[in-house]
């Protein structure tokens, strides 16, 4: 059970933060694009995450709580090493969480003030994110190599959230706002791809310890289905995108489904190169870990209250199924 | 300049707790007005107590928002600027924060969208439900974050290894002696923020003759509510009090400013505490009403802060904030038993009295703030009381970056603060019929 429960909770960690990402990758995307929309349309965008977005903010608390929870040690350790980025995430969702209300409640005149102080908050939000993630996988240590690989992820990130967000609104609008996702969803596929192949060539070369684990022999033919996966996901993506006959015929989730898959092969991609550290060559988990019996009473509590929780987010999103019409606060008098 | 990193970040910290509790403080009691209102209209069909939920659901909403960005904030904040106390407690810590957010956060966030967006596409009885469901997930989140807070006010249930706390049993880790009174004295304290806040907005919107019945509905629920629990936040308080004299002494020797231990100890009333001298300067005094509200005898022993050498909290702080909540609390019952009286009687309510519930709109956060300094001010120089010093557990960042960020939050912070009475005001100037009565998703 001392061996197995900080693998568990390993694994939980990573599939809240991978949830985190797409979901609020939407939310966070289409924050991104909303200057790229006229009025109407930035209502109706706004309009189509309205319902969702606070429960998909909180995969990243529950992300960060089981950090916390299970692995105290590396919590402390994380997020003092990355305290300048983290705070400005923090404000950026600050600010990106009540422009959602404000934009809505505040007077008409400030509107278009709340919609910048959206796309604001959206953009510092993830480049922070980008940054994080840049700085964890080069094992939080400052130097000139590994700022320059933060910054990479800090500026690619956005493609990644773009896209995310453009497939939703496939999924969610129609008609011209419809046509201008499909642009944007255009738009950030190169940009994405550059990302993903400079991403997945510089890992490797800056830290050791990561090519170590993939470039011996039978590992290497083991793992090899992870980026041909991505690959041809990227690539399916790219051909959707341009196949307007598919996309306007009734599949125009199907993007939203490529954009996930490349998602999940790079989490357990990334789950593969960190494990077993929760603080890369520094701290594994078993040594970062709670003790036992505290681990086991939040097992517990997760084994009951996980399912729930997608059962009733399943439930949520049925209930708001369908194409997004305008969110209506009546205030438009 | 030198920036001392363990005041900045005990200031950046003091700054956001104090900035994320106005919310809650808030939505914990709203989420039950909100769902009362829904089940008025439900049994009634009177249309006025859904311009009342119209109204107020947006008011929820808005402070809701609030409430999660700051909370988000708080729960990095232990990590970068207090590793030291998750390295010691998070066994402890770590569970409750995280049935916290599995039981409470999850549940409030998913079903608040079919609470404010799903009017037109689920059953009322549904949308009844998903209101309950997000006034319950507000009051369990209470429940594990005060459930944490009292335990490091009074810690028991936990053993130490090596300086780490290891969880011994959780039940007398969640019900530790102050965690009950705690509880009631919280949650008391958020429906007679709600009580004042949703009658002082009513008065004003009575004053500017916005919605006629509506408004008078919520500014009697509000008044009747406030006349109610502002005398029994009272009686809780001297539970409370009771319960501290035991438990943490000194906190309670700072409250009273008592210097030295003694019996028939007098209360002061006002005064000005000098730590240095040990002593408080013009000072106004009940005699012997210390021992009496303490010991609930004339002649009862009050320990005196010379009994805590070197572990006892600022006193001024503790001191004065003490007196702005006892000060606001009586002001409230007065206030409400004016209101009260006038609505008994059946009498229009007078301008006088309606333009005191406005100025009263906002109290019930001063006296909240000022309770939890004297809640945790008082427990300082510790984190967790007698076992942990806060000054163990900071971390040890160059004060530079302390200063850049909390020079950042207190403008984010002031601009949201105003940007949110302004709201509200912009609000309470618009007919609840003009908030036109569906918030649609799809079509």
């Amino acid at each position: 059970m001392e061996y197995a429960l900080p693998i568990i909770f390993f694994f939980l960690m990573g599939f809240a933060l991978f949830l985190y990402v797409i979901l609020d990758g939407y939310d966070l995307g289409i924050g991104l694009l909303l200057p790229l929309a006229d009025d109407g349309e930035k209502d109706l965008m706004i309009a189509s995450i309205g319902p969702f977005w606070d429960a998909n903010e909180t995969w990243i608390v529950l992300g960060i709580g089981i950090l916390l929870i299970a692995f105290p040690l590396a919590h402390g350790t994380i997020l003092t090493a990355l305290y300048l980025p983290v705070t400005f995430m923090l404000m950026g969702l600050i600010l990106r969480g009540v422009a959602f209300d404000f934009r809505v409640k505040a007077g008409d005149q400030h509107k278009p003030m709340w919609n910048k102080l959206f796309f604001i908050g959206s953009l510092i939000t993830t480049i922070c994110q980008g940054w994080m993630i840049g700085s964890y996988i080069t094992g939080l240590s400052p130097s000139l190599v590994n700022s320059v690989f933060s910054l990479l992820i800090a500026v690619t990130l956005p493609a990644l959230y773009i896209l995310l967000g453009a497939s939703w609104l496939l999924i969610k609008t129609e008609g011209e706002l419809f046509d201008k996702s499909i642009r944007w969803a255009r738009y950030a596929w190169l940009p994405m791809g550059i990302a993903l192949i400079t991403v997945s060539i510089a890992t490797p070369l800056v830290s050791e310890s990561i090519a170590s684990k993939w470039f011996t022999v039978q590992n290497f033919i083991g793992l090899v289905p992870i980026p041909f996966t991505t690959i041809a996901a990227y690539l399916a993506v790219g051909w959707l995108l341009k196949q307007n006959h598919i996309i306007k015929g009734g599949w125009e989730w199907l993007p939203m489904v490529g954009v996930i898959v490349i998602c999940i092969m790079s989490s357990i991609g990334m789950a593969y190169s960190l494990f077993p550290y929760v603080v890369i060559d520094q701290m594994n988990i078993w040594q970062a870990a709670a003790e036992k019996n505290s681990l086991l009473i939040i097992l517990v509590g997760v084994c009951i209250s996980v399912p729930l929780i997608v059962v009733y987010t399943g439930f949520v999103y049925y209930i708001f199924r369908g194409k997004a019409s305008n969110l209506s606060y009546g205030m438009d008098n | 300049m030198e920036f001392d990193p363990v005041i900045l970040s005990r200031i950046q910290f003091a700054l956001n707790i104090s900035f994320h509790i106005l919310f809650p403080s808030i939505t914990i009691a709203l989420g039950w007005i909100l769902v009362y209102f829904r089940v008025r209209y439900t049994l009634s069909r009177n249309e006025e107590w859904e311009y009342a939920y119209y109204f107020w659901v947006k008011v929820f909403a808005l402070t809701f928002a609030l409430g999660v960005v700051s909370g988000i904030t708080m729960s990095f904040q232990f990590g970068t600027n207090w590793p030291g106390y998750m390295e010691r407690v998070g066994n402890i810590a770590g569970p409750l924060l995280g049935y916290e957010v599995l039981t409470a956060f999850f549940l409030e966030a998913s079903f608040l969208g079919i609470m404010l967006f799903g009017k037109e596409r689920v059953s009322n009885k549904l949308h009844l439900v998903a209101s309950l469901l997000v006034a319950i997930g507000t009051t369990l989140s209470a429940f594990w974050i005060l459930a944490l807070n009292s335990w490091m006010q009074t810690p028991q249930g936990y053993t130490l290894e090596d300086g780490v706390f290891v969880a011994d049993n959780w039940l007398e880790i969640i019900f530790n002696p102050t965690f009950p009174y705690m509880f009631l004295h919280v949650v008391n304290a958020s429906f007679l923020t709600c009580a004042f806040l949703i009658a002082g907005i009513s008065a004003w919107r009575m004053i500017k003759c916005v919605d006629g019945p509506a408004t008078k509905r919520v500014f009697k629920t509000g008044v009747y509510l406030a006349v109610i629990l502002a005398p029994l936040q009272l009686v809780i308080g001297d539970f409370y009090g009771l319960n501290l004299v035991e438990q943490q002494p000194a906190k309670i020797a700072a409250i009273e400013g008592v210097w030295q231990t003694e019996r028939g100890a007098d209360f002061t009333v006002m005064g000005i505490p000098d730590e240095e001298n040990k002593k408080t300067h013009f000072a106004i005094t009940i005699p012997n009403m210390a021992s009496w509200i303490l010991t609930h005898d004339f002649n009862g022993e009050v320990k005196g802060l010379n009994e805590f050498k070197n572990s006892h909290p600022p006193v001024g702080i503790v001191f004065y904030s003490f007196r702005i909540m006892i000060g606001v609390g009586m002001l409230m019952i007065i206030v409400s038993a004016w209101g009260a009286w006038t609505l008994i009687k059946k009498t229009q309510p007078s301008p006088k009295l309606l333009t005191a519930f406005s100025w009263m709109t906002f109290s019930g956060w001063l006296a909240s703030l000022a309770g939890w300094y004297v809640t945790e001010v008082g427990r300082q120089p510790y984190i967790v009381y007698g076992q942990i010093k806060t000054t163990e557990v900071v971390a040890d960042h160059p004060g530079e970056h302390i200063a850049i960020t909390l020079f950042a939050y207190v403008l984010i912070y002031s601009f949201l603060l105003f940007s949110y009475i302004a709201s509200l005001r912009y609000l309470s100037s618009k007919p609840a019929g003009s908030l036109t009565l569906v918030q649609e998703y799809g079509g």
